[in-house]
């Protein structure tokens, strides 16, 4: 097929195959981004939508720009958006760090077993994340509640006589969490170390070391780049966490994504939103960075294979 | 040596498992209840599936989930293609950082951020340019589209960095030109991918609640919008039945696909035997000649 005409344009086929989902994310990612950042600065208005437009033309020639910083000082001032963005980051990184405690060995073990075996264990493990999120956060309702799954059978066996109250609580945030976000990190983990040379172990053994030794010095640094993926695609996404927090936690308990739902939805206070989505995005934007770094090293890695 | 012991791995792996798939056991068991007290067991029941099925909300919500759904994944595996063949096989052109960038910052974007700056723009577009008039179907479809196609970027991509280049040049010396290589050659090799890249798309688009919640508008709530709402005030029984149903389909379309891919996988290692059988043969022949 000979395009001429776009030829001259200085369009080339490779051109415009690049241009068609740059222009996509351009409009629908990175403008979005822009008039968050705008809104941000507005006042709220009572109106639809609910806030003054940032731009105005005043005058005959005049361009009026209006940043206001007050949604931001209203931030800094009042106490409860900092206790939900420290309270955001506290419980993500202890959720993500429970993860990893359970997903390496998870992933050791699958990535230890024969080829086939392997296969059957890595689709059990990607099966739940094609169930829907959403119906896998309610069956822990079922299982936490105080006539729930998890007390009747304490109960039978003797071991409490009174339910225990897990459900609205810190524990069932967390339980949640670690559940969902469990196969993100078993399948980077699991990437990283089937790769691991076993000679290396096999040398470590020849010079002497314990297997433990030789796992703290061989095998934990090589699957270094594993961990920080894995880590990285459960601690991003559980800051911004709103339907775990909303469905298992305490109402009271304080997470960045459920109050930006709340002044979203419950206190239509749009311009709020959008500084608090702000200030969540400028704390995520170091990690994210660092997730973009090492999915492109691992991309051209694999190139090079 | 394999290193560790084997009965911590085996330990492991049990009470992993048995981690993530309690829960979802728990799920079907009682949707079977009889009781409505989802977990006191009250004998074998299957009238929530009925109760279900009779819940024209429920099921209204479904059918515009399955639509949404399919046209997203369609149009994002499509977009996404794109995205992976500029990344994988154009080597540096102007603007590759800022895609890549963009391509695969959605996969850990919090969702409320991207439902959030979505509806914002929906809204100032509204304003300027009177598209979209009002939100609905398609203000999700966009969004779904958007964040579904990063996943579906990636798949490609690592696909496209693992089969060789040289079949593509092999191809280009015959005389093809890069749209007849893509669609003869690089298209059939990736298209397990593709296919995997759209599942996955679909699941999402089904699976999505908090970015369809900013961006949709009244009249047309998704399926994840109906159960949020029925799940927030507790558990009920037809959710379970709900639930139940998704897990079939889903064990049931990955029995498949792993069947699927096994024979082709048979087929492929037979026909690299009877590549290497010839390629022997030539040596062969050759050395005799």
């Amino acid at each position: 097929m000979k395009l001429p005409g776009l030829k001259r344009l200085g369009l080339s086929g490779r051109a415009l195959v690049a241009a068609v989902p740059q222009f996509w994310l351009a409009l629908f990612f990175l403008i979005p981004f822009v008039i968050v950042l705008k809104i941000a600065f507005s006042d709220a208005q009572i109106a639809m939508p609910p806030y003054q437009p940032l731009i105005e033309w005043v005058g005959e020639k005049a361009l009026h720009i209006k940043l206001n910083f007050a949604n931001f000082a209203f931030l800094v001032e009042d106490n409860l958006y900092w206790k939900a963005y420290l309270n955001s980051i506290f419980v993500a990184a202890v959720a993500t760090l429970i993860c990893l405690l359970i997903g390496y060995p998870m992933a050791y073990a699958i990535a230890r077993t024969s080829p086939s075996t392997r296969n059957i264990l890595l689709l059990l493990v990607i099966l739940p994340f094609w169930t829907s999120f959403l119906l896998r956060v309610y069956a822990w309702i079922g299982l936490l509640k105080n006539n729930g799954l998890i007390n009747n059978a304490l109960i039978a066996l003797g071991v409490i006589d009174q339910p225990i109250q897990m459900l609205q609580t810190d524990f069932a945030v967390y339980v949640g969490i670690v559940y969902s976000y469990l196969p993100f990190m078993i399948l980077p983990l699991y990437a990283n170390l089937e790769k691991l040379d076993l000679t290396l172990l096999e040398a470590a053994a020849d010079l002497g070391s314990r297997p433990w030794e030789a796992f703290l010095k061989v095998t934990l640094p090589l699957s270094l780049p594993g961990i920080v993926a894995g880590c990285l695609l459960v601690f991003i996404p559980a800051v911004g966490e709103f339907v775990i927090p909303a469905l298992l936690g305490d109402p009271g308990m304080l997470m960045i994504g459920k109050v930006l739902w709340t002044e979203f939805f419950n206190n239509r206070d749009w311009p709020v939103a959008s500084a608090v989505a702000i200030a969540l995005l400028l704390f995520l934007v170091i990690p994210i960075m660092f997730f973009q770094r090492a999915q492109d090293a691992e991309s051209s890695a694999g190139g090079r294979r | 040596m394999s290193g560790g012991r084997p009965w911590f791995r085996m330990l492991s792996l049990v009470l992993g498992f048995a981690f993530l798939y309690v829960p979802i056991i728990s799920l079907v068991v009682f949707s079977f209840n009889e009781s409505r007290l989802v977990t006191v067991w009250g004998g074998f029941s299957t009238k929530w599936y009925g109760a279900l099925l009779r819940n024209q909300q429920i099921i209204d919500a479904a059918l515009l989930s399955l639509k949404i759904a399919a046209i997203a994944a369609t149009v994002a595996v499509a977009l996404g293609t794109l995205t992976g063949m500029a990344l994988a096989r154009f080597g540096p052109f102007r603007g590759r950082t800022l895609l890549s960038g963009m391509a695969t910052a959605p996969l850990v974007m919090p969702e409320v951020i991207t439902g959030l700056s979505l509806l914002l723009l929906f809204v100032t577009l509204e304003q300027l340019i009177g598209w979209p008039s009002g939100r609905g179907m398609t203000t999700i479809i966009i969004a779904h589209i958007t964040f579904a196609m990063a996943f579906v970027t990636v798949i490609v991509q690592s696909r496209l960095a693992q089969f060789d280049e040289s079949l593509e040049e092999a191809a280009q010396d015959l005389g093809a030109r890069p749209a007849k290589v893509f669609f003869l050659v690089t298209l059939p090799i990736i298209f397990p991918a593709l296919l995997s890249g759209w599942l996955l798309a679909f699941t999402l688009s089904l699976d999505d609640l908090v970015i369809a919640s900013f961006v949709s508008g009244p009249g047309s709530s998704t399926l994840p919008m109906v159960v949020f709402s029925k799940v927030r005030l507790g558990v009920s029984p037809d959710i379970n039945a709900l639930a139940t149903i998704l897990i079939t389909v889903v064990a049931i379309g990955v029995a498949v696909a792993g069947i699927v891919m096994a024979r082709q996988q048979k087929l492929r290692d037979r026909d690299a035997q009877m590549a290497l059988a010839a390629n022997q043969q030539m040596i062969e022949s050759l050395k005799k000649g």
